[in-house]
């Protein structure tokens, strides 16, 4: 979990420069995201921990925060 | 690093430039004049499977890598932005489906546009929205069964052939996409718009959607998601293929410009010789390249899953429609009056370049994104 975490700050460190994006704290709230930034999320996850983000998964409140995006990733990896 | 076409990558290019040769370049400027791609073209599309091209094998397509489907969109818009356009729009329902739809979507719908039994088209913008999609006005209330859909559709590529739209409708005020099958859309007008600057054989249609039913099942993704993510993804494979498109219209201009360079005499030698028109020759050369480049890079991208393609993309297709019309705008100029009538095809390679600036997001809408992107990477 918390590998992927910093796998998930590195990929979001892109987009927030400047600020020290907290492990709770609300990604699309902060305002520094465009329009393309839910698609070339779902790209990263996907690639990243080769998993598929279905469309019924596609829910900003799956994505908002580094802890929610954490859980996904286990969630969707899990070992079955 | 190393930059070349694989052996299979040369050898589709080189098939693709020789079907182009055969069978889109010589019906081009009848496409142009009748505003329709010819039955002739279209069947020759469906059996070299190219209407497959972007789907994998399974659902009976070619299984092509995003690179050789980026070369197959050079070749054919080397012959016919109109028949470009139609892989285009096509593609992007089909890889809409394949993208979001249900098992059931895919099974019903994807062998079909594959061995080009359906054609597929893209039906967002609409009179009152056009660069901005999330502003949608057509809208989708539930119904017994399903939804029912009213509003219009206009500027829809192929909306006069296509079997199959992807639509955008307001559902509970948010954009959703429905699949809208035109043998099943009791209620649906399709009428032709003809009297194009440029890609004119697109075989444009404005769709009135007065209570058209379509059920539960249509619905494509999930509530809500319909341009944030359907569009968009679908919009992502269109400008990546308009941009390979361009790179085609460049390359038909500079070809041209090259052999009227060296027949054409003036002064008593090829107007070739005359340094002005070499400083064109020279700016039409780097610039095809320059465009073809970046999209080889979004293609790579794209094959790897990378989420940098998606970016690179909005720059590819940003420069290579301004390519498509700077080096066509050199090509008549070379061709002086012979480069405004229709007995030579650079007049139309000069419409069609203006088109790309406006589809698939407008050279300013990139100019916002492009500008955007780049001051929130600092
Ligand atoms: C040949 C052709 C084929 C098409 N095929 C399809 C299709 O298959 N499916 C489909 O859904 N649509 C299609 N379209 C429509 C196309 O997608 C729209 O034309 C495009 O999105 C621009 O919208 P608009 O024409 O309404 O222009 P507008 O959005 O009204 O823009 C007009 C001008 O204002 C500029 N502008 C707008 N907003 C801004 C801003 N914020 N900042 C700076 N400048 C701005 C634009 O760049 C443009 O120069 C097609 C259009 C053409 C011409």
């Amino acid at each position: 979990m918390e590998e992927n975490k910093v796998k998930i700050r590195k990929f979001l460190s892109r987009f927030f420069k400047k600020h020290e994006l907290g492990d709770d704290e609300d990604i699309f709230a902060l305002g520094f995201v465009n329009s393309l930034f839910a698609m070339q999320l779902i790209m990263f996850l996907e690639k990243e921990f080769e998993l598929a983000v279905d469309p019924q998964d596609m829910d900003f409140a799956n994505f908002k925060t580094i802890n929610l995006l954490a859980s996904f990733v286990e969630k969707k990896t899990v070992k079955v | 690093m190393k930059i070349e076409l694989s052996d299979a990558q040369q050898g589709y290019k080189e098939s693709f430039r020789h079907f182009a040769d055969s069978y889109i370049v010589p019906y081009a400027q009848r496409h142009d004049a009748e505003e329709r791609i010819s039955e002739e073209v279209l069947d020759r599309l469906i059996s070299a499977g190219y209407l497959g091209s972007m789907l994998p094998t399974s659902f009976g397509g070619m299984g092509l890598d995003m690179v050789t489907v980026g070369l197959l969109n050079e070749e054919i818009g080397r012959g016919c932005s109109a028949v470009r356009s139609l892989l285009t729009v096509h593609g992007m329902a089909a890889l809409g489906i394949l993208r979001f739809g249900t098992a059931d979507m895919k099974a019903q719908w994807l062998p079909r546009m594959a061995s080009g039994k359906a054609i597929g088209a893209f039906a967002l913008s609409e009179p009152e929205a056009g660069s901005n999609a999330a502003g949608v006005k057509t809208t989708a209330t539930r119904t017994a069964g399903g939804f029912l859909l009213n509003g219009c559709k206009r500027w829809i590529t192929m909306g006069q052939i296509a079997d199959l739209f992807i639509l955008f409708a307001q559902l509970d005020g948010k954009p959703t996409a429905f699949l809208v099958e035109k043998a099943n859309a009791e209620g649906l007008t399709v009428n032709k718009m003809n009297g194009f600057l440029g890609a004119r054989g697109s075989m444009i249609a404005e769709l009135q959607l007065n209570d058209v039913f379509v059920p539960e099942s249509h619905l494509l993704g999930k509530e809500g998601i319909g341009v944030s993510h359907v569009a968009l993804s679908c919009l992502d494979y269109g400008r990546y293929t308009v941009a390979w498109g361009c790179i085609g219209t460049a390359q038909a201009s500079l070809e041209a410009s090259l052999h009227f360079a060296k027949e054409r005499e003036q002064f008593g030698q090829p107007i070739g010789s005359n340094q002005l028109i070499q400083k064109m020759i020279t700016e039409m050369v780097v610039t095809v390249k320059s465009a073809r480049l970046l999209c080889l890079q979004a293609g790579y991208l794209k094959d790897i899953g990378d989420p940098d393609s998606i970016m690179e993309t909005w720059n590819a297709k940003y420069f290579a429609s301004l390519a498509a019309n700077q080096v066509s705008g050199h090509a008549v100029q070379i061709h002086g009056a012979r480069g405004c009538h229709q007995d030579f095809p650079v007049e139309r390679y000069f419409r069609d370049a203006k088109i790309n600036e406006i589809i698939e997001g407008s050279s300013q809408m990139h100019e916002v994104m492009i500008a955007n992107h780049a001051l929130q990477a600092l």
